[in-house]
């Protein structure tokens, strides 16, 4: 069954739990998967409308050097576009599964996406506070956003995927 | 605006550095100020147990490029590549890498050559150096080939060639112009 927008998501204005909550994103790279985290980043729900931020001075990899690299205009050019941000037009549930069309900003480019996820009901934590949690994940082609570095492999096939995906596991808490 | 040019070449009679003094006058007909880099020769090369007593010529190099608005390269090319002297300075700047000199530094890279391809490949691999560093490389490029014949007595003598140099010049004021207007303002 499939729920209007304004139901899809609890009612009322909704924060982010930045502890217990992460965003990163991962990128098929060589032999594997590289993975990476916004340590700062800021999400809200109020009105049916997912909004979201992360912040790209915050990137943590497992290299300094690479952290460093992140931030050049070789990869998200963190002096110009110093934060991805992301905001939904529509939410649909079906059961505890969310598919979300939104707009995702990189780099100073915009580009329709779809995230598919899941939510948890409302809880009331141990603090008296009413949270949910939501896990959602999205794949990008991030040529389209300008963020296109790449090296050769010694066969000539590129290094690093331009499919890249981003994902989410969010805990909110009601505003009072 | 300050813009500080860089030639890859030695050589006293290079056309690089010709290159280099036509792309000067651009720019200052433009308004910008422009500075020839020439201590390229004194860069000793990289090692790292040298780096906490730097010599002199390398800083001098950071500071200059620190102090610059804006880099202009021109290199020739030796081997299908970047002269050693080149790369082995970029390398002197490129550290300590997250907070080098050449991070977000608006770039523009050109080059001649005696072959007939006016060094693409050494343009190439400088821009994916430059890049590297964290410099903001405009993309415009302008490749001389043949330049012996294109040089008389360190002059530039075609004027489409110099007309391209402008463009390149005019794209590398046009991405510098924000860091000025910030630094003016700061």
């Amino acid at each position: 069954m499939s729920i209007t927008e304004t139901n899809a998501l609890p009612i009322g204005t909704w924060t982010v739990d930045p502890v217990h909550s992460s965003v990163g994103f991962g990128v098929e790279y060589m032999a594997g998967t590289f993975t990476g985290t916004f340590n700062e980043f800021d999400v809200a729900v109020a009105d049916g409308v997912l909004k979201g931020s992360a912040k790209v001075a915050s990137v943590q990899v497992k290299d300094p050097n690479l952290e460093a690299h992140l931030q050049t205009p070789d990869f998200f050019d963190a002096e110009r576009h110093p934060e991805l941000t992301f905001r939904s037009n529509s939410i649909e549930r079906n059961g505890d599964e969310l598919k979300i069309d939104g707009e995702i900003t990189i780099k100073g480019h915009t580009e329709p996406v779809q995230i598919t996820g899941v939510t948890s009901e409302t809880i009331v934590d141990p603090y008296g506070s009413t949270r949910y949690g939501l896990k959602l994940e999205t794949t990008i082609d991030r040529d389209k956003f300008g963020v296109s570095w790449n090296a050769s492999l010694p066969n000539g096939e590129p290094a690093m995927s331009n499919q890249v995906t981003i994902t989410a596991e969010l805990q909110l808490s009601k505003e009072a | 605006m300050r813009v500080l040019g860089i030639s890859g070449s030695l050589r006293r009679d290079s056309y690089n550095t010709a290159l280099l003094r036509h792309v000067g006058e651009l720019l200052e007909a433009e308004g910008a100020d422009f500075e020839i880099y020439d201590g390229l020769r004194d860069i000793p090369p990289f090692d790292e147990d040298e780096e906490a007593f730097v010599a002199d010529a390398v800083s001098d190099l950071r500071q200059a490029i620190q102090d610059a608005d804006a880099v202009f390269f021109t290199t020739p090319e030796y081997n299908s590549s970047i002269p050693g002297v080149l790369k082995n300075a970029l390398d002197w700047v490129s550290r300590p890498f997250a907070t080098n000199a050449m991070r977000n530094k608006p770039v523009a890279v050109i080059g001649a050559s005696a072959g007939m391809f006016g060094a693409v490949w050494a343009q190439a691999d400088l821009r994916k150096v430059l890049s590297t560093m964290g410099a903001r490389v405009v993309e415009g490029e302008v490749a001389i080939g043949h330049a012996g014949d294109r040089f008389d007595q360190g002059h530039l003598s075609e004027p489409n060639l110099l007309e391209e140099v402008r463009e390149v010049a005019q794209l590398l004021m046009a991405e510098t112009r924000p860091k000025v207007m910030e630094r003016l303002a700061a």
